[in-house]
């Protein structure tokens, strides 16, 4: 690859990623709207959203410092960055060196800490329940996450998320190793829906003091700080659909940059994040939100099922 | 001269380090009358001396065969010869860079106890703590290295109990005077295995007894040198003194102790373990070091989390991230039994290069909470807040530390939490199936870690710096004097260098690893030009980059400003209060500490076991309405409960029974002396 085409590559995946995030959780929505015998919004919604909340004015707490102006700005760059280091349509990205999942994880991690900060910032209550609540969901959240990561890693033999969909791309993605690779998955759906604040660990669609967590901290914010927030909560959830569909079911994905390939494989992926995205809102429909002190049941059961996965692969490759 | 084989370089800067760290003793000594003439004296020769303490560490490093320094000695059986070989000077470097920056900061910090305290003796005791940490890891034989190790102990002992006239300081520096000795003692013994063999005391001699040394006393080396060393590092479960003794020091102690001094433990681990033993190990060595450490990186970060006490929080968080450096050094253990050269450098690599970062950004924590004890004159974090309004400069630094230490990118944490994860990954490599499956756990467990610390963290600068100040103390705040600030803000650069140019330090210690593991791994962890690490060694593993993670971070944030700004046009920023569901909000209704970290203390109430007392008072008119509510809160400190109250209940029960031949008496104890001799004469005829 030259230098162009690096170029080119990473600012058509940063483009791709950044128009693509709203339309995602706009397709949930839908989704959930419709189970619910309503029309529901315009697919495009978020969009609308978005454009009309950076327009807007912001009002700021007296009681606020700098941080709470910077954490919007950091979260969105922390979570662009991190979401460049995921292969999307070609798995052999060009800035595959700079980052495996375990830096994908951190740069996430860099703004979840700057937005718990935000949330005590302006000295309301609710800020300060939403970062508490936070921090026990995300800390419960991240073994089983490096553990299922790193039983599919075995498989590819490399942590690096290019190298990952890579092979397994080259090989029979989720139908190599079946039992590992199922346990990794489940795990790693779960994994999703606590890290993205999905029922049933957290409730997107209220403030409530029943679901406040990622709800609550941001709830001091309004406007252009307001938009850069859920816009990088879409870009986090696009993240992690992409990281399943193209650790699991790499099909479709580009290997080699080849413009014609790489087209289609934005179609492909295009297809697999929308699937997955309408599978979340089914499940979401289906189920209740869990008390706060049962999350961390669920999210043992995550542990276990990466465990297993790991357990499994040695067994079965002897 | 009695000093031979070593270069000019090393020799004049050894020389001027010990010169000017013996100024900083005497010099302060010669004006007692001019308290702040005493603190410039005493601070200035110790940052002059630890600067030539980083030129010395940096020269060793590149210096192939190790000058020796040897001085001769009168008395039998002590020899006192130093010798500057990579692993020393890599923690000479270390001991210095911290050194250096603390002892800036402590020219601001100690003026406070100008008028309390006897400048002269806490600034001597202050450079005659850094000089004997400086010696004791250059030390070339056993018996100097005991005697610069007590020194070191005592020194350090002295100076937790500078504000000696408050009851709890006397107690935690009584509690780390017993803990140190008995560290001592097993150290003791673990050379007393070495002694036997050869009847020599030197280290030459150490490493030669290793040939015929039976199973059974390697085993004893081993567990003495772990259970020895491991009171020093504060490996759970012989931590309790640490969140005593760490605190109860004036602050710029505090960072030493906890940034450095138990780095020389660390340093008598790897000099015993990969040196004097040669490393040779059966397999559970290597595993019980991984799991010691686990266990102590994962009870330590809970542990911090329950603290509203700063500098008791930073002190667990020392035994965590001690935890976090055995996790690297275990899996190099293990790597190194199964005769993997490559990966055992790696896993010795991280544990080195975490023991580094600990020490930059765990002192410039302490000195950030030593700032604010500063000026708010309380340690209880219920009564911080909003001090990032008054103090700017300490919040920003302490917010540089806190990322740090949570191991987020693109900081020196994250380069070594990230290596260290890869050498416990890279155990798919091992033959051994149990450790296949338990080395990987030992990763979980650390991201676990990971992830509590930086909750705690968030619970840490959140409740210090941000919002309405809590107390009349914290709205009373001043930002701190200028060598302060200087002292923090160059740790603070550092924590960002370490992180952002690993390509340079890995080289370094690269030089350390290759001694201990026949492997060099620095040509093949740095890629790409230079820019990336990759300890794949020729599979392709994982790699990463944090110049260019930092180059993109730098570049999205002002793109994204601009973009919004291009869109949606100048900012309208209204300012209004907190809206607090109709009632005016008060510094009362917000977040606590206690209250932040209750979801975490239900989660693991296993571990926590906490007793919680509600008792409501309501009004005699009416039950509905509460006259006052009190709320406590206490925790089962199981360790000290379960393991170290019955041997003090053992020890005391002893003396009682003894004190019947002590009763006081003159008479009987002339009877003794008298019997004594008596055996004694019959004995010898």
């Amino acid at each position: 690859m030259g230098q162009l085409d690096t170029l080119l590559i990473t600012a058509a995946q940063a483009v791709i990623i950044l128009l693509m995030s709203p339309f995602v959780v706009g397709l949930i929505r839908k989704v959930k709207a419709r189970l619910q015998c309503r029309q529901g919004a315009n697919l495009l919604q978020p969009y609308s959203d978005l454009t009309k909340l950076l327009r807007k004015g912001v009002v700021v707490s007296t009681n606020t410092s700098w941080l709470f102006t910077a954490t919007p700005y950091i979260l969105f760059a922390s979570t662009f960055a991190a979401s460049l280091l995921v292969p999307v349509f070609l798995s052999r990205i060009p800035l595959n060196f700079a980052g495996d999942v375990i830096t994908v994880v951190s740069l996430l991690t860099l703004g979840t800490f700057f937005l718990m900060l935000a949330g005590l910032d302006a000295g309301s209550a609710f800020g300060g329940m939403g970062s508490s609540r936070e921090a026990i969901i995300f800390s419960l959240t991240e073994p089983a996450m490096i553990l299922s990561i790193f039983a599919v890693g075995l498989t590819a033999g490399s942590t690096n998320l290019s190298t990952i969909v890579h092979n397994t791309a080259l090989m029979n993605g989720i139908l190599t190793d079946p039992p590992p690779h199922l346990m990794a998955l489940a795990a790693l759906f779960i994994v999703t829906l606590a890290e993205t604040g999905r029922v049933p660990v957290d409730n997107p669609a209220t403030h409530l003091e029943l679901t406040m967590i990622h709800e609550a901290m941001v709830l001091e914010y309004s406007g252009r700080y307001l938009a850069l927030i859920e816009w990088a909560s879409a870009m986090k959830l696009l993240l992690f659909l992409t990281l399943l569909s193209n650790i699991f079911v790499p099909w479709g994905i580009a290997t080699e940059p080849e413009p014609v390939w790489m087209a289609m494989a934005v179609g492909a992926w295009a297809v697999k994040v929308s699937a997955l995205a309408v599978v979340i809102g089914v499940f979401e429909s289906m189920f209740a939100k869990l008390r706060l002190f049962r999350v961390t049941d669920l999210l043992g059961v995550a542990f276990i099922l990466a465990l297993l996965a790991l357990i499994f692969y040695y067994i079965l490759r002897g | 001269m009695p000093f031979v084989d070593a270069s000019g370089v090393v020799t004049a800067t050894l020389l001027a380090t010990i010169v000017l760290y013996g100024l900083g003793i005497l010099l302060p000594q010669c004006c007692p009358r001019h308290p702040h003439l005493q603190n410039l004296f005493a601070h200035g020769a110790a940052t002059l001396a630890a600067m030539s303490g980083i030129v010395l560490g940096l020269s060793g490093l590149f210096i192939d065969a190790p000058p020796v320094f040897s001085l001769p000695s009168t008395l039998p059986l002590l020899t006192i010869q130093f010798r500057l070989d990579p692993l020393s000077a890599f923690f000479v470097l270390l001991i210095s860079l911290a050194g250096a920056a603390v002892s800036i900061y402590a020219v601001g910090y100690v003026r406070e106890f100008e008028s309390r305290h006897p400048i002269g003796l806490l600034g001597g005791l202050y450079n005659a703590f850094l000089l004997s940490m400086t010696l004791v890891v250059m030390a070339d034989d056993g018996f100097l290295f005991l005697i610069l190790w007590e020194i070191m102990s005592i020194v350090s002992y002295l100076l937790v109990v500078t504000e000696h006239e408050k009851a709890d300081v006397r107690y935690a520096g009584f509690f780390y005077l017993v803990m140190t000795h008995v560290g001592t003692a097993f150290i003791l013994v673990t050379y007393l295995v070495f002694f036997q063999q050869t009847g020599d005391f030197s280290f030459e001699g150490f490493r030669q007894s290793i040939a015929s040394l039976p199973e059974g006393f390697r085993t004893i080396a081993f567990l003495g040198a772990l259970i020895g060393f491991g009171t020093k590092a504060g490996i759970i479960p012989l931590h309790v003194w640490l969140p005593y003794a760490h605190p109860a020091a004036p602050s710029h102690v505090s960072a030493l102790m906890s940034g450095v001094m138990i780095k020389t433990a660390i340093y008598g681990l790897i000099r015993v373990y990969f040196d004097f033993l040669g490393g040779d190990f059966p397999w559970w060595w290597g595993f019980t070091v991984l799991a010691v450490g686990a266990v102590s990186a994962l009870l330590g970060v809970m542990y911090a989390l329950m603290e509203h006490d700063l500098k008791s929080l930073l002190a667990y968080h020392s035994v965590e991230n001690i935890g976090i450096i055995l996790l690297g050094i275990g899996a190099g253990m293990i790597f190194q039994t199964y005769g993997l050269a490559n990966l055992a450098a790696l896993g010795l690599l991280a544990g080195l290069y975490h023991t580094l970062n600990h020490a930059v950004f765990k002192s410039l924590l302490f000195m950030g909470a030593g700032a604010v004890l500063s000026t708010t004159h309380t340690r209880n974090m219920e009564e911080y807040g909003g001090l990032i309004k008054t103090m700017p400069w300490t919040a920003l630094f302490f917010l540089v530390g806190a990322v740090s230490i949570s191991g987020l990118p693109p900081t020196n944490g994250f380069v070594s939490e990230w290596l260290t994860f890869q050498s416990l990954f890279l155990s798919f490599q091992l033959p051994d199936l149990l450790m296949k499956i338990m080395v990987p756990i030992g990763a979980a467990m650390l991201a676990l870690t990971g992830a509590l610390a930086v909750a705690c963290f968030a619970k840490a600068f959140g409740i210090t710096f941000l919002a309405m100040p809590r107390s009349q103390h914290a709205r009373e705040a001043k930002e701190v004097a200028w060598p302060m600030r200087i002292g923090m803000g160059l740790l603070a650069v550092a924590c960002l260098a370490l992180g952002v140019a690993p390509m340079v330090v890995v080289p370094l210690l690269d030089r350390v690893t290759s001694g201990f593991t026949e492997a060099t791994l620095a040509g093949r962890l740095v890629t790409e030009g230079g820019f990336a690490l990759a300890p794949g060694l020729g599979i392709g593993f994982a790699s990463i980059s944090t110049p260019l993670l930092a180059i993109l971070l730098i570049v999205i944030v002002p793109l994204t400003l601009l973009g919004v700004v291009l869109f949606g046009g100048r900012l309208r920023k209204r300012l209004y209060h907190t809206w607090g569901c109709g009632i005016n909000l008060k510094p009362r209704m917000e977040y606590t500490a206690t209250g932040f970290a209750q979801p975490i203390r239900q989660v693991f109430s296993m571990i926590y076991r906490p007793t919680v007392k509600v008792e409501t008072e309501m009004l005699e008119e009416s039950r509905y309405f509460a006259k006052r509510k009190t709320f406590e809160l206490s925790l089962e400190p199981t360790f000290q409960k379960h393991l170290y109250d019955p041997v003090v209940r053992l020890f005391n029960l002893a003396a009682e029974r003894l004190r019947v031949v002590q009763a006081g008496s003159l008479h009987l104890y002339l009877s003794y002396i008298f019997i004594t001799l008596l055996v004694l004469l019959l004995w010898v005829s």
